[in-house]
């Protein structure tokens, strides 16, 4: 394309690699100033290894940057700030005890003479930009007080008081309610009408319709296209990410639920600061039934499941399987009884990285005959094992067994921690985030794997943060809101509104929890 | 068998007290002759051979003699580092080819004093009483090679016959510190810090007290001696702490035979302001204002002493040379402005009396307890 | 240059080139410290390798820092850094001694039940500390540090005791001959034995002038017999689960807390079995005061590191540091350079083990060098 100065950013022929691996290999990018430009690719195809060159925390090999139709060398991150670049990572950089003002003129303080801050100045700039944006948010709260949501404000308005012109967003939506998703997607279109440009980087289709002028799609470091989003639909785009035709929509029949599998009555647990985070909490899920907790971010999810799991110990109440009360046991005891766990958090609590997948595959039941014996591992075993689980469930590379599980893409991690798991043969499996960072290729297939398991009578309970998940998948599903399930539903009784306002604490017409 | 095997060490003994006198050779006669009469003095003897340097010159180029430091290593600022400048100034006087090896742990002790006899070492040191037993195994195995120890003598009938003794009588310095410190005591008090008891220590404990006594018998008051042990020679706060007991107890000075400990123990006299006596070499480095005097050691005299007796080729195997005041190997610093003149001369007469043999310093507890009547 | 990188790539090369480094580095200071490194470096193998006897007792010396290495490397692979080792090998010895001066049975008795005493003092030692880490979560760098002094003080109370003493001396009682594991401890030095070895030179020396002993064997079979537990058991299994990620191992059921007072109990066992062993092999067999930390644990958190925590690779790494630790003393004896250059020399090696991570890198730049220029 011809270089020109209607693009905020023109990045031509990128190429970058990492050792023997290509990251990015001759990628182009063209930006219009003024438009919001979504990036799109699976996880590992390189959107933010490309955003890193732009924002000049690595330097590509080959290739080069116009900003504004002017070439420029970007080779660390305050040359890109002094370009008007902003970014705003996933993971936000912000100091939790310092207040928002403090964090927003963090290294870049606004001194009156004798080099003494000016905080009352600082102050007044940062509210001229809440203001000027819509980007509420308190200027004396302190970050530990305030929500993520907030938080990200916190960083988009960091960047602008810096002069950012272009905003690269990094995943934005990851960590947001569906409310606070149309305020971030507001908020974007107020900085386009002052003539800001926007990178976001997501895998999202459903934002990228609703947020996006252009998107441009890569797929393992390749570039595939650039299309203007109101011409495409969602399954368009899916494919052209994935490489091939995919099902955006999960195919079930009807549940048939049966007996009582397991049980939470009257439930309380605390969190580590001793507040109560689980609050009498009740729930049942049957034999091949799908139970879907919906809820936002920090409202006892995760403190259930380790008190189900019995890393922590319970307050009050009882957790039944088939019966058995086994709150307060151990780990090894919730094992025992045939509860299968699917960890929101696979690098920490699924798996052991730098065991091989073989390894990994057995971490339960490494004990058990025929993997060990005698007091000595069957190596021979347990290879054969995880040979057949990288088979059954599609592991790439295929020789992947006597390799450590680091070197896994996070959807091939995924796929051995729940062929692990299932082949356990669980009463009760339990799905904290299986899809989490995933791209749409292998959300489909754990979705799918969900439901098979489903049809053959085991009991599912799956946590989800993502709505879509929730609502697609479960057959009953739950919504939870400060350590209480306030209501329940079957699928397809209510839709995505009602669910949303419970999330945020919102009653229901008529219904009382 | 047991016949047979020491019928074989007298032979050997024989052969290698053979084999020395004729590495000697002719030339040592001279040398030999300025020693013995000069014998009384080490001083005396060091000018002796250093006269006789040009006789046996390419002899003592040729002497090897390696010398084994115990853990403490050569710069112990004790008497390791002492026994190795002695060795040094006989490089320098006569040319003698010196080295040592240090020992990081005990069990090192066999195995440097093996590799020093791997040197063609003629005589190998062993400095202190910890090596007794490593340096009688290796003489054992190497009946051709001389070992002298410092601070060790052995009995005299079971002792091999290529080994030397050299022993200290540090009863004599410290009998004179202790009438040093009996003249100067304010309070009528004064300390005593030991490092871990044994004999050795003994010598400075009883030493010190009698001087201590005599000092009160002539001044006609009573003054007490606290003697405490560190077990320790090494621990300096342990010292310190010791002194800091007995300076707030009355006592205003104290005297140590504890190595390392006593850095401690002249650290406290410095912080309360009091005095302290040092011990081995002269530690008034250490606290100017506060080292009231030192009980000299002198290693290095006495290993260049018996170290030249060797290379003149006389037959030092087989006995324990003492040393003391008589062979100008202990003695106290001639730095004497803390204590006066009065009390340093009459410090130089205690001395005297102690070469001429009027006083016998007790070296242990029941010479002390005879010495008292 | 793709093969150069693949070489590169080996942990083993990136200890070689330490080595090489840490040899480079020494020469350095010994030239700007007047000293010729070509003799310095000829005494030093000299000194190791020019007698058989010297090559016996590089390898005594090799013993006990082979297995506390082993101690400090097995804890790491189970996520412990066990800076406790030496404490663990003081009350080892303590214990050994003890045992062995009060009990006299006969050897096949006798030299087990030492073994034992040492092994239960260094394991109690350990445990304590894992005990507090798995039940109150303090750090065991902590308790280690503090247990290590508390061990050191402890010994010198003991070798002080009027019990254990020796008059005129800074040490405790030797052991027993009766628990003495050198080499046919008394056929060698009686006259049938004299005799047998009369022909040849080397087994006369070796036998006569070192304290050979059973201890490198047994060093080796630990050796083995960790990288066993570790890599073929199933409690190997746990162990390294939980040394790799002890929240993936707490969540599949594996008792982490067990784990760890189990892995610090076997780790302090092998540094009380390394004093054991001392005790047992080599002269003085007993303990005397400490004025400082003799670094026998100390020098294996070097070896472990040396050799990456692997068991196998502390017998080499062990030999290694037992060779420059005996032969360093030659370069100072034969050409008069100060024993601290040998220490300079162990340092920079460990140092650049420590900077190894740039080897792999360095080979990645290396063959991303030969793609462009392949293009």
């Amino acid at each position: 394309m011809e270089v020109s100065n209607e693009y905020a950013v023109q990045m031509h022929g990128i190429t970058k690699t990492f050792g023997t691996f290509c990251a990015l290999n001759q990628v182009d990018l063209d930006v219009k100033r003024g438009t919001i430009h979504s990036l799109l690719g699976e996880n590992g195809a390189g959107k933010s290894t490309l955003m890193n060159v732009l924002y000049g925390l690595y330097q590509a090999d080959e290739g080069e940057i116009y900003l504004n139709g002017e070439k420029v060398d970007i080779t660390n991150p305050n040359v890109a700030i002094e370009h008007g670049i902003g970014m705003v990572h996933q993971h936000f950089m912000l100091v939790d005890n310092f207040t928002v003002t403090q964090n927003i003129i963090l290294g870049n303080e606004t001194t009156s003479h004798m080099g003494v801050l000016d905080m009352k100045k600082a102050r007044e700039n940062v509210k001229k930009l809440v203001e000027k944006y819509g980007l509420e948010v308190d200027p004396d709260a302190k970050i530990e007080d305030i929500s993520v949501g907030m938080q990200q404000r916190v960083e988009i308005l960091k960047a602008l008081y810096r002069g950012a012109d272009l905003l690269i967003l990094d995943e934005p939506t990851a960590v947001l309610t569906p409310q606070e998703i149309e305020d971030l997607i507001g908020i974007m279109h107020n900085l386009i009408a002052d003539g800001k440009t926007i990178i976001i980087i997501t895998h999202k289709l459903k934002e990228i319709k609703e947020s996006s002028d252009t998107c441009t799609i890569i797929r393992r470091g390749q570039y595939v296209d650039t299309v203007k989003v109101a011409d495409v639909d969602e399954e368009e785009l899916a494919s052209k990410m994935v490489g091939r035709q995919v099902q955006l929509v999960v195919e079930k029949t009807p549940a048939k639920p049966g007996e009582t599998i397991f049980e939470v009555d009257h439930l309380n647990v605390k969190d580590d600061r001793g507040l109560p985070a689980v609050n009498d909490l009740s729930l049942k899920v049957h034999a091949g039934e799908i139970v879907g907790i919906a809820g936002i971010d920090g409202n006892g999810q995760e403190e259930l499941i380790e008190a189900i799991t019995n890393l922590s110990k319970t307050e009050s109440g009882t957790i039944k399987i088939r019966g058995t009360e086994i709150q307060n046991t151990s780990p090894r005891n919730v094992v025992n009884h045939k509860i299968a766990t699917i960890h929101e958090d696979r690098q920490k609590r699924g798996l052991v990285l730098d065991f091989t997948v073989a390894e990994n595959t057995v971490l339960e039941k490494y004990r058990t005959a025929p993997y060990s014996k005698g007091g000595m591992l069957n190596r021979a075993e347990i290879g054969k094992f995880a040979n057949q689980l990288i088979k059954d469930y599609d592991v790439r590379p295929e020789d992947c067994a006597n390799h450590p599980a680091r070197g896994l893409s996070g959807g091939n991690q995924q796929k051995i921690i729940i062929g692990r798991e299932v082949a356990n043969e669980p009463d009760l499996l339990i799905a904290m985030q299986p899809t989490r960072g995933l791209d749409v290729g292998a959300i489909e297939y754990v979705h799918k794997t969900l439901i098979r398991e489903r049809d053959q009578g085991c009991a599912i309970l799956l946590i989800s943060l993502e709505l879509d998940e929730v609502m697609s998948v479960a057959d009953t599903i739950d919504v939870i809101y400060k350590g209480q399930i306030v209501d329940s539903f079957k699928q397809g009784e209510v839709d995505e509104k009602t669910i949303g306002l419970l999330m945020a604490g919102g009653k229901q017409n008529g219904k009382d929890s | 068998m047991k016949k047979m095997r020491k019928l074989l060490a007298v032979v050997l003994a024989g052969a290698m007290a053979a084999s020395m006198s004729a590495c000697g050779g002719t030339g040592t006669a001279s040398s030999s002759a300025a020693n013995s009469t000069a014998g009384s003095s080490a001083a005396a003897s060091t000018e002796g051979s250093s006269a006789a340097t040009s006789t046996t010159g390419t002899n003592a180029k040729n002497f090897k003699i390696r010398m084994v430091t115990d853990t403490g290593g050569v710069n112990d600022q004790s008497f390791n580092q002492s026994s190795w400048e002695g060795l040094q100034n006989l490089k320098k006087s006569i040319g003698a080819d010196v080295n040592y090896v240090e020992s990081k742990q005990e069990s090192d002790y066999a195995t440097n004093l093996d590799k020093a006899a791997d040197d063609d070492a003629k005589l190998i040191w062993g400095i202190g009483f910890a090596m007794a037993e490593s340096i009688g195994k290796a003489a054992k195995a190497n009946p051709d090679i001389a070992y002298a120890i410092v601070d060790n003598g052995y009995d005299a009938k079971t002792m091999p016959k290529n080994v030397t003794g050299v022993m200290f009588r540090a009863q004599e310095p410290s009998f004179v510190v202790g009438y040093i410190a009996g003249k100067t005591t304010k309070t009528g008090k004064v300390g005593f810090v030991g490092g871990i008891k044994s004999n050795i220590i003994d010598q400075f404990e009883y030493g010190y007290k009698a001087g201590v006594d005599y000092a009160a018998k002539e001044l006609k008051k009573k003054i007490t001696v606290d003697a405490q042990y560190a077990e320790s020679f090494s621990d300096a706060a342990k010292g310190k702490a010791i002194a800091n007991s007995m300076f707030s107890s009355g006592c205003d000075i104290v005297f140590h035979a504890a190595g390392g400990v006593g850095v401690g123990v002249i650290q406290a006299a410095k912080d309360a302001g009091k005095y302290a006596i040092g011990v081995d070499r002269d530690q008034a480095y250490l606290a100017p204002k506060n080292v009231l005097t030192s009980a000299l050691k002198l290693v290095h005299a006495a290993v260049e002493d018996v170290s030249k007796k060797a290379i003149a080729g006389k037959s030092i195997g087989g006995q324990t040379f003492t040393y003391g005041l008589t062979e100008d190997a202990v003695g106290i610093p001639t730095e004497h402005k803390l204590m006066g003149d009065a009390t340093y001369n009459a410090a130089l007469k205690v001395e005297e009396q102690i070469k001429s043999g009027k006083i016998v310093p007790p070296a242990n507890k029941d010479d002390y307890a005879k010495f008292g009547k | 240059m793709e093969k150069t990188a693949k070489i590169l790539k080996k942990p083993i090369t990136s200890t070689i080139i330490a080595i090489v480094c840490g040899f480079a580095v020494a020469a350095i200071v010994l030239a700007v410290a007047g000293y010729n490194p070509g003799s310095a470096f000829g005494a030093l193998f000299s000194g190791i390798f020019s007698r058989p006897k010297y090559i016996s007792n590089v390898i005594i010396k090799a013993t006990p820092i082979t297995l506390t290495a082993l101690s400090v490397a097995f804890a790491y692979k189970v996520g412990l850094f066990n800076i406790g080792a030496e404490g663990q090998y003081i009350v080892g010895a303590v214990a050994a001694n003890i045992v062995g001066y009060l009990c006299n049975f006969p050897p096949v008795i006798e030299i087990p039940l030492v073994i034992l005493a040492g092994m239960v003092a260094g394991a109690l030692w350990g445990g304590i500390v894992g005990l507090l880490k798995a039940k109150f979560g303090i750090h065991e760098v902590l308790t280690s540090i503090m247990l290590n002094w508390i061990a050191f003080y402890f010994s010198n109370l003991v070798v002080n005791s009027a019990a254990f003493h020796q008059p005129n001396s800074t040490a405790a009682y030797p052991v027993n001959a009766s628990s003495y594991t050198m080499l046919l401890p008394n056929w060698k030095t009686s006259d049938a034995g004299m005799a047998a070895m009369s022909g040849t030179k080397w087994l006369r020396e070796v036998m006569l002038k070192t304290d050979v002993n059973f201890g490198f064997l047994i060093a080796i079979a630990a050796a083995v017999f960790i990288w066993m537990l570790l890599y073929r058991s199933r409690k190997g299994y746990e162990l390294r689960a939980v040394g790799l990620n002890h929240d993936a191992a707490e969540f599949a059921g594996i008792p982490v807390n067990k784990n760890i007072v189990i892995t610090m109990l076997i780790a302090g066992a092998l540094a009380g079995l390394a004093a054991a062993l001392a005790i047992t092999g080599t002269n003085p067999h007993r303990i005397s005061t400490l004025s400082a930390f003799e670094n026998n644990g100390f020098n294996g958190l070097s070896v472990a590191f040396i050799a990456g925590s692997s068991p196998i690779g502390c017998i080499f790494a062990g030999l290694l540091f037992g060779g420059l630790l005996y032969g360093g003393q030659s370069i100072q004896a034969n050409i008069g350079a100060p024993s601290e250059i040998i220490n300079i020399m162990i340092g920079t090696i460990v140092f650049f083990v420590a900077l190894t991570a740039v080897v792999p890198k360095l080979a990645v730049r290396l063959e991303k060098r030969g793609m462009r220029n392949a293009k």
